[in-house]
């Protein structure tokens, strides 16, 4: 089975990932991309908890991530790969070799240096630079916070 | 007499707001609890706010879903809160029950809200 979502979202495990896409798309896997999360115990365990029985959980290192990536491209479960930023995700697709085709932003909040695109979605001329990288590249960008709103596509978030 | 425990309720959207004022309703008691919501938050910026909410006063954080940002957020702060504790799946009746048990240890007072949240849940 394909990767169900690859997800970036500055909240990583949250209700919306869980609850709001875990649920229509049957997750089984939620992998959560994330050197700094992946590199301490206590950091692991919360976001472990929050994850619902019936889901199981993975919490790597990038490094890992791009090792693993073709494995969780042939998981018979549907798989949720968040990452908390563009940056680590637009690595993840280069390091993974076209396994992943399709980026979801589902969470870039408002921070110093950021411009609002919409509500969910603020980004820095630097993310702007890596979402037309990503779109040369022939990967399918859109920001849709839950699969009940409409896709936008990244070509109009870029203006 | 020691401190009485504060609480915090971090929810999605409206419902800690609306849990606040529905608990004032009821029971009379003002100032007990104080709302946070996620709307809008990264994690860094809900940390903020429940951190800002807690205010260095003893307490209990609500939240509303285990599966959260709300949840995650509490749980982060904890550890630099040792009078704090968190409680998950946040409902009206432990709410009423908490206001009206301030005076114990914010430990008792998280175990105490677990048992009368789980004992008001009930079907037909």
């Amino acid at each position: 089975m394909a990767i169900a979502l690859c997800r970036v979202d500055d909240r990583l495990i949250h209700g919306q990932v869980v609850i709001g896409w875990g649920g229509p798309l049957r997750a089984k896997l939620i992998v959560l991309v994330d050197d700094a999360v992946s590199g301490n115990d206590w950091e692991r365990d919360i976001y472990s908890l929050a994850v619902p029985k019936g889901i199981d959980v993975e919490i790597v290192s990038e490094a890992e991530a791009e090792q693993r990536c073709p494995e969780w491209s042939r998981d018979a479960r549907p798989v949720i790969i968040l990452t908390a930023d563009l940056e680590t995700m637009t690595r993840l697709v280069r390091g993974t070799g076209g396994l992943i085709t399709r980026v979801n932003l589902g969470g870039i909040h408002h921070a110093p240096g950021r411009t609002e695109r919409l509500r969910y979605v603020y980004l820095t001329q630097d993310d702007v630079d890596r979402l037309r990288a990503l779109e040369a590249a022939g990967v399918a960008v859109t920001a849709q916070d839950l699969p009940t709103s409409t896709p936008v596509p990244v070509s109009e978030l870029l203006g | 007499m020691t401190q009485e425990l504060h609480g915090v309720i971090v929810a999605h959207a409206g419902l800690a707001e609306a849990l606040v004022h529905a608990v004032e309703e009821i029971s009379g008691v003002r100032g007990a609890l104080t709302a946070v919501t996620n709307t809008g938050c990264d994690r860094t910026r809900l940390e903020e706010r429940v951190l800002e909410a807690i205010d260095d006063r003893p307490g209990v954080v609500f939240v509303d879903l285990r599966s959260g940002s709300c949840f995650v957020a509490a749980m982060r702060l904890r550890a630099g809160v040792p009078d704090v504790r968190v409680v998950s799946g946040v409902n009206l009746a432990m709410l009423l029950d908490f206001v009206f048990h301030r005076d114990e240890t914010p430990a008792e007072a998280a175990t105490r809200a677990g048992e009368v949240g789980v004992q008001a849940i009930a079907g037909g």
